[in-house]
């Protein structure tokens, strides 16, 4: 579910960005990293056993296939949901930039779809109102499957919107929600039984460990049901409004809709909204009309395309060369 | 050799890389991590069926690539992991997007032309991110972050799971490779111990992390963790290089240089 840089535009990226480093500085805060050192070493290596433990593949019973472990859920049903989404991000950075899984620019936009709805959601909406009386064996299977099923759909859910307000693809919205969702559901599934059957061995070994399982823990971060409410709506509030900002170029899904529905590819609008909205979208766009014009013959402005880039390249290697001569001469 | 052997050999490669004596290698470790993050932004910005545009931003990476003496052959193992999602993203254009356009005076697809952007766009985008980490040592890179003003906690957790991530992959490997040697003939790890195999894992995990902590206050840790051993001085030529890559992004974000080089050629030709 990793995005690839290509898959957003700067804006969509942007926003994304902002959405994270909101939560990563919420997260800082409630986690008192500056006064309680001992939880960045702890927190280091457990983000990079979730990294290698990604490694291993389980057999799924039945089928020829295999899976992996979810990382957010279990990082945060064992260091707690903040700890764990900042742990989250140092590993998904490591992925982006050792092995290029996920864009440096789409950074945003995958702690998002990972690490905050495995984090946040995963354990503040499931998995802490299901241990509320007590943690059993059952309990705890029960809250990683439920937490990773709705992880993992809120997540690719969220590829697909990103996707779509970036105007990548020509999918039509529907067509691309119908693809991820299903994929995202039977992932989820065999995500949420492995992480189970770490969570149920934790638990029986050394149940202290996990998130929880003490009050105390519980109390210093305690986050209410209503204030957890008011954080997905002021961000669903922030994203929605800023990626609708972002979503000038994107509409070839939507078009297709609303051509299906009333026969036209666009809806005829006027209003001040519009207005704003158009005059943003005016002032954004790097260059409007930006095209290629002045040619003489299609054949000729094919030519200059690709003389223009041949030459590119060229004066690019001989500058490269000519520089590396120089410095070499220089330092000899 | 196995996925996690790779995974291993891809970090210590990729560290060697970094510590490597090349001018690239030299300049400061916070330009050359602002120019990848503007290279990208300004690839992704580029409208999708303008080409041509496109392909002009190839010069950064050439030229890096060039600089450094780095494989570009190495490189292109990279893309294993983009490729096929752009891929699966973008094949779907040309059948929805049937529209034609008319680029560099050709009148082409548009969906073609928008999943052959978005192809060049993932492309470019992982080189870009390679020649950083290629570049740029860990240390330094979190010398750069620290620089940006990003919380200490966490460049120093990153730091810590990317030290910690070879010693754990060696075990997982070590563990895998030992149950492989007990159940021949059997791929991936049986469903009964799953949770045994990866949760002795994480308990002597939480234990070494337990024993780190400890041997980092031995050696007066506080909170406070230096990436690096003496300042990183900016120099001129740091300066130089950040303001030259800056000036050719805008350049060839904000005119067609591709078509007027070519078409200057045509008349110089002609």
């Amino acid at each position: 579910m990793h995005m690839a840089d290509a898959l957003v535009t700067p804006a969509v990226a942007g926003t994304m960005y902002v959405c994270s480093a909101a939560a990563a500085a919420y997260s800082i805060r409630k986690v008192r990293l500056d006064t309680d050192t001992r939880k960045v070493p702890v927190m280091g290596i457990m983000g990079a056993f979730v990294f290698a433990a990604q490694m291993i593949n389980f057999t799924i019973p039945g089928t020829g296939s295999s899976g992996h472990l979810c990382g957010g859920m279990l990082l945060s049903a064992l260091l707690g949901p903040c700890a764990g989404f900042l742990t989250m991000i140092g590993v998904l950075l490591i992925q982006c930039l050792l092995f290029a899984d996920g864009g440096l620019l789409a950074l945003g936009c995958n702690v998002w779809n990972m690490a905050f709805y495995g984090c946040f959601i995963g354990t503040l909406l499931i998995w802490k109102p299901i241990m509320k009386n007590g943690m059993t064996r059952a309990k705890i299977i029960l809250a990683s499957i439920l937490g990773c099923v709705l992880t993992l759909q809120l997540g690719a859910f969220s590829v697909t919107l990103e996707t779509m307000a970036s105007g990548i693809t020509e999918l039509p919205f529907a067509a691309f929600a119908a693809t991820m969702q299903p994929i995202h559901l039977a992932i989820g599934f065999v995500e949420g039984l492995i992480t189970a059957a770490v969570l149920v061995f934790v638990h029986e070994a050394r149940p202290e460990l996990l998130y929880g399982a003490s009050g105390e823990e519980q109390k210093k971060n305690r986050l209410s049901f209503r204030k957890t409410l008011a954080l997905l709506a002021a961000a669903a509030a922030l994203t929605g409004g800023c990626l609708s900002l972002a979503a000038s170029s994107l509409p070839d899904g939507l078009e297709w809709s609303i051509e299906r529905i009333t026969g036209s590819p666009e809806l005829e609008s006027a209003g001040g909204i519009y207005q704003t909205a158009g005059s943003i979208q005016e002032f954004t766009s790097l260059l409007p009309d930006y095209a290629f014009k002045g040619s003489d013959s299609a054949l000729g402005t094919a030519f200059s395309g690709i003389a223009g880039c041949l030459i590119v390249v060229a004066v690019c290697v001989g500058a490269c060369c000519l520089f590396k001569f120089f410095r070499k001469k220089r330092s000899a | 050799m196995s996925k996690i052997g790779n995974a291993i050999h891809e970090i210590h490669y990729i560290d060697t890389l970094a510590t490597r004596d090349q001018w690239v290698n030299s300049i400061h470790p916070l330009v050359k991590f602002v120019l990848t993050v503007g290279y990208i932004m300004t690839v992704v910005s580029f409208p999708k069926y303008d080409v041509p545009g496109l392909a002009g931003m190839i010069v950064y990476p050439l030229a890096v690539f060039l600089l450094s003496e780095l494989s570009f052959w190495d490189s292109l193992k990279r893309l294993r992991l983009v490729l096929p999602l752009v891929c699966l993203v973008g094949i779907l254009n040309p059948f929805f997007d049937r529209q034609a356009v008319t680029v560099a005076g050709i009148r082409m697809s548009a969906g073609v032309l928008s999943m052959l952007t978005l192809i060049m766009k993932g492309v470019f985008s992982v080189l870009a991110s390679y020649l950083l980490i290629a570049t740029t040592s860990v240390e330094k890179l979190c010398y750069a972050f620290r620089l940006l003003h990003i919380p200490r906690a966490m460049v120093t957790q990153f730091m810590l799971t990317y030290r910690y991530i070879t010693v754990l992959l060696a075990e997982v490997n070590r563990i895998t490779q030992a149950y492989a040697l007990r159940a021949p003939d059997q791929k991936g790890i049986h469903f009964r111990v799953w949770g045994s195999l990866a949760g002795q894992l994480l308990l002597r995990s939480m234990d070494r992390a337990e024993d780190v902590y400890e041997s980092m206050l031995l050696r007066g840790y506080r909170g406070d963790y230096g990436y690096m051993r003496e300042r990183i001085a900016f120099r001129r030529q740091d300066a130089a290089y950040l303001a030259f890559w800056a000036g050719i992004f805008v350049l060839f974000r904000c005119f067609p240089v591709i078509l007027l080089i070519g078409d200057l050629a045509g008349k110089i030709a002609a």
